[in-house]
């Protein structure tokens, strides 16, 4: 089985940060991890095969193209939790889902090109599934920072 | 305030959106995709960096694959006149990673802040979670950890 190993470890963390826009980007960043820049673009490729990394690319805030994210949740019964989770990732808009323990039982982020589209989306949801869609969008940012030492 | 986007910034957010070329020049990659030259491609990426439309480019990692197996969304109920106060001070602790405020929705959901707490382990939530407690004490009326148990999609933003 495949083990992450120093130099991995190193790439996760300092990659978080930010990558330059310029000719060649990891050839600038493998410099900092003492590897050549085609190392850098392997292991990069590996992690993201291996599932230690969702993704690896630009982070884009939709609010700041005029359009909305938000937060909204369901209680869905057991038995018909699969079909739901269909119902939902189906649809473009839903960015993040995520089961919890608690009644309130499926937790996704909605982001659309407007603000309507959320209003849209989730009444496409009510009617698809049958259950009540929960909306609750931020009404103000304290912090955002998730950073994930490897 | 919002940023308005023409065509080539909407299809370098469409070719990058699901992740950044991993070849030597990727803007390069991106630029003969969509067919625009890659000094532009680097520009526009650039100026939307500058104005906060790219929050960063950069590793996503799966936080479950890196250990932090307990990932706790935090919610309390906070007396309305203090909550702007309280959820700075809470979203200043280093170890809460998103801090909002979000409306109650009643009588279903009394909780209007919500902090998200990560750990390796449920115990280091916890131990986590009584330190916003003490915090929040005399203006929080309830609270609940909702643990998530599975990741039932994450692909981020598609326009």
């Amino acid at each position: 089985m495949w083990q992450m190993d120093e130099t991995d470890k190193a790439i996760i963390n300092g990659l978080q940060g930010g990558l330059p826009v310029c000719e060649r980007p990891y050839q600038i960043m493998a410099l900092q991890f003492a590897i050549s820049e085609n190392e850098l673009i392997a292991r990069l490729e590996n992690l993201l095969t291996q599932k230690v990394l969702t993704r690896f690319g630009p982070m884009f805030q939709i609010e700041r193209m005029g359009g909305a994210f938000s937060l909204a949740a369901m209680q869905v019964s057991e038995d018909d939790y699969e079909r739901v989770t269909e119902t939902v990732n189906a649809l473009t808009e839903v960015a993040h889902n995520y089961r919890r323990e608690h009644q309130f039982n499926m937790w996704f982020v909605l982001a659309t090109e407007t603000p309507a589209g959320i209003v849209q989306a989730i009444s496409r949801i009510e009617v698809e599934t049958g259950y009540p869609v929960f909306n609750m969008p931020k009404e103000k940012e304290f912090f955002v920072g998730a950073r994930f030492a490897a | 305030m919002s940023i308005k986007l023409d065509v080539i910034d909407r299809a370098i957010i469409q070719a990058t959106q699901s992740g950044l070329p991993l070849t030597q020049r990727p803007y390069h990659t991106v630029a003969e995709k969509i067919d625009i030259p890659p000094e532009v491609v680097m520009q526009r990426m650039q100026a939307m960096l500058d104005n906060g439309v790219i929050r960063r480019i950069g590793a996503v990692p799966n936080h479950y694959s890196l250990g932090w197996n307990a990932n706790g969304m935090t919610v309390w109920d906070v007396v309305d006149e203090h909550i702007d106060t309280l959820g700075q001070q809470v979203g200043a602790l280093e170890f809460v990673s998103h801090c909002y405020r979000r409306p109650r929705i009643i009588p279903n959901w009394p909780y209007n802040l919500f902090a998200m707490v990560h750990g390796r382990n449920r115990d280091e939530v916890e131990v986590k979670t009584v330190q916003i407690a003490e915090l929040l004490a005399p203006h929080c009326r309830a609270h609940a950890t909702l643990y998530s148990t599975k990741i039932l999609k994450k692909t981020g933003l598609r326009i």
